[in-house]
């Protein structure tokens, strides 16, 4: 965005993504360490594979301290890994 | 005229019948969603301090959630159904009733009960228009639901019948659909249902690219299979691409100029339009979808009520299942061996029931399945469904936006469908395509309390279902 400057790690509060179906929604929010809370509809199938998902991202992206949390709807993993990246790099933009 | 049927409340009439500890009562689900009936029912039973009932009903919506609370207190101690829908079916899922819930399907259950092997004490018909020796139909009246097919076998072979109506009529009530022979009493309340939940004003066909695919190949199947000539008959459902689906269909028939001879089932203003542009011959009408096919059944001679068992028994002579040739049909689950869940979603909770589809599936010379590959990061083919509702060896193709899989007992079938250019193949290859995108699930786990047990038509055990955790 123009004018804006990327920082490496979070300073606000962010969003990404929809509660619609096959979409998730992730909130994030600066904080002294990771902690990941997930509510899904298919938790039983596919939770530990979306906290994976998640961790991988936020390594990518040099987090090391955040609060995350997603409201999934069955999205798939590439739409998951979309989200949060999405919402890590809104949460580093100081506006 | 001698009126000592019209009884001025439902307490005097259950007074009236001999209801008892014990007993079971039936209802009937034309008036779906939009249902006073069941509820106002319970509610007089209770009030009288009768308990231990058992409920055998053709469907429960979520408008029928209050017995939840009469099964908490003992009111309702068992239950009997061909479907249950989302709300009900969760608490079922919980374990909130002792003794398992009999699922059957829309033939198997007319069957039981002609044959006493579910036998029914008193039933509660909800008739849109009565005379007053209960002369009843569904084709009149403000909460008109059009065919009442599904309270046949329950007017014929319960020991006691009450018909419960908002509309009260001068006898003799001349279109009737069961009549007064079978009725001990009429009941006149003030509605019988909520006309907004009884039909919806218009079924629309879906708008999803997803769904389109998989419609117009499912036409195209139908085309290739050989069964697409004059005197064809059909049945679809009321989902969006099974529509979608009817409607190429009825695209090919018209330019093709194929008259076919019948369309069977729940009825919505697609299959109305059907037969109106010629498309048919007849439509035959165990229940009504929507405005348009209740508007029908009452104007058009063609378009004829069916009774449950005319429509699917396996205990009758012949029932119009048997001479169906293609019903379009949909799928929680599939598995390997093609055996369909529509019991219960992909977390083991129950949010369905057979209907009609074990039936159709039976008696049809081509039952497809239509679903999409996966949903909400769910594969559509698993090795092994949660529930089997209709047994594999009945289902012939299963249709999906990626390909189409033909049952292997129907090579001629798969032979065809690859001549015409349809994309041909393995069953296990759509799960493996469907894996590759939402990755492979990890099985769910249930509990050993078994809420539910499925019969097939025949009666015979089909599946348990267990509590969910």
């Amino acid at each position: 965005m123009k004018g804006s400057v990327f920082l490496s790690s979070l300073v606000r509060k962010s969003s990404a993504g929809t509660m619609e179906s096959s979409d998730v929604f992730v909130e994030l929010e600066p904080a002294g360490e990771i902690e990941i809370e997930i509510e899904s509809v298919v938790q039983q199938q596919f939770g530990q594979a979306i906290e994976q998902a998640v961790r991988d991202v936020l390594r990518e992206q040099g987090i090391t301290g955040a609060h995350i949390r997603l409201t999934d709807r069955g999205a798939l993993e590439c739409v998951i890994r979309a989200r949060v990246e999405t919402a890590v790099r809104r949460g580093k933009e100081s506006v | 005229m001698k009126n000592d049927k019209l009884v001025p409340s439902i307490a005097e009439a259950v007074r009236q019948c001999g209801l008892r500890d014990g007993m079971t009562v039936s209802f009937h689900h034309h008036l779906r969603n939009g249902d006073y009936v069941l509820n106002m029912v319970l509610d007089a039973v209770a009030g009288l301090g009768i308990r231990d009932l058992t409920v055998n009903a053709s469907s429960l919506f979520d408008t029928h959630m209050p017995i939840i609370d009469h099964i908490k207190n003992g009111v309702v101690t068992g239950l009997e159904a061909d479907y249950i829908s989302g709300g009900v079916g969760a608490h079922i899922s919980r374990g909130v009733l002792k003794k398992p819930v009999v699922f059957r399907s829309h033939g198997g259950r007319p069957y039981d009960i002609e044959r006493g092997a579910s036998p029914v004490d008193v039933a509660f018909i909800a008739a849109p228009t009565s005379d007053p020796m209960g002369n009843c139909t569904g084709k009149t009246g403000p909460s008109a639901c059009g065919s009442l097919g599904y309270a046949f076998p329950d007017a014929l072979y319960a020991k006691k019948v009450v018909v419960i109506t908002d509309n009260l009529v001068p006898y003799p009530l001349q279109d009737w659909s069961i009549d007064e022979t079978h009725v001990d009493c009429v009941v006149k309340v003030d509605q019988i249902g909520d006309p907004s939940g009884i039909v919806s004003g218009t079924t629309k066909i879906t708008r999803d690219p997803v769904g389109l695919v998989m419609a117009d190949m499912a036409a195209r199947i139908i085309a290739a299979s050989g069964l697409l000539k004059d005197g064809f008959s059909f049945q679809t459902g009321a989902g969006g691409a099974s529509l979608a689906a009817a409607k190429y269909l009825k695209d090919i028939m018209l330019r093709e100029r194929i008259c076919g001879s019948f369309g069977l089932g729940g009825i919505t203003g697609y299959m109305v339009d059907m037969l109106n542009e010629g498309c048919f011959e007849t439509l035959l009408d165990v229940q009504c979808f929507d405005l348009k096919a209740v508007e029908s059944i009452r104007t058009n001679p063609r378009h004829r009520e069916i009774s449950a068992m005319h429509y699917a028994s396996p205990g009758a002579r012949s029932a119009v299942v048997d001479s169906l040739d293609v019903v379009i049909l949909g799928a929680t689950e599939i598995d390997l061996d093609f055996n369909v869940n529509v019991h219960t979603d992909s977390q083991g909770r129950i949010m369905g029931g057979s209907g009609g589809h074990s039936d159709t599936a039976a008696g049809a010379k081509l039952a497809m399945i239509i679903a999409p590959l996966s949903r909400a990061r769910l594969p559509i083919v698993v090795d092994h469904v949660t529930c089997v509702s209709t047994p594999g060896e009945t289902i012939d193709v299963l249709v999906t936006q990626k390909g189409v899989a033909v049952n292997p007992r129907q090579k001629e079938l798969a032979q065809r469908l690859r001549d015409a250019g349809l994309p041909v193949c393995g069953i296990d290859e759509l799960k493996a395509r469907a894996e590759a995108m939402t990755g492979v699930p990890q099985p769910i786990v249930r509990g050993d309390h078994p809420v539910a047990e499925v019969l097939y038509r025949d009666g015979t055990h089909l599946d348990t279902i267990y509590n969910t955790l």
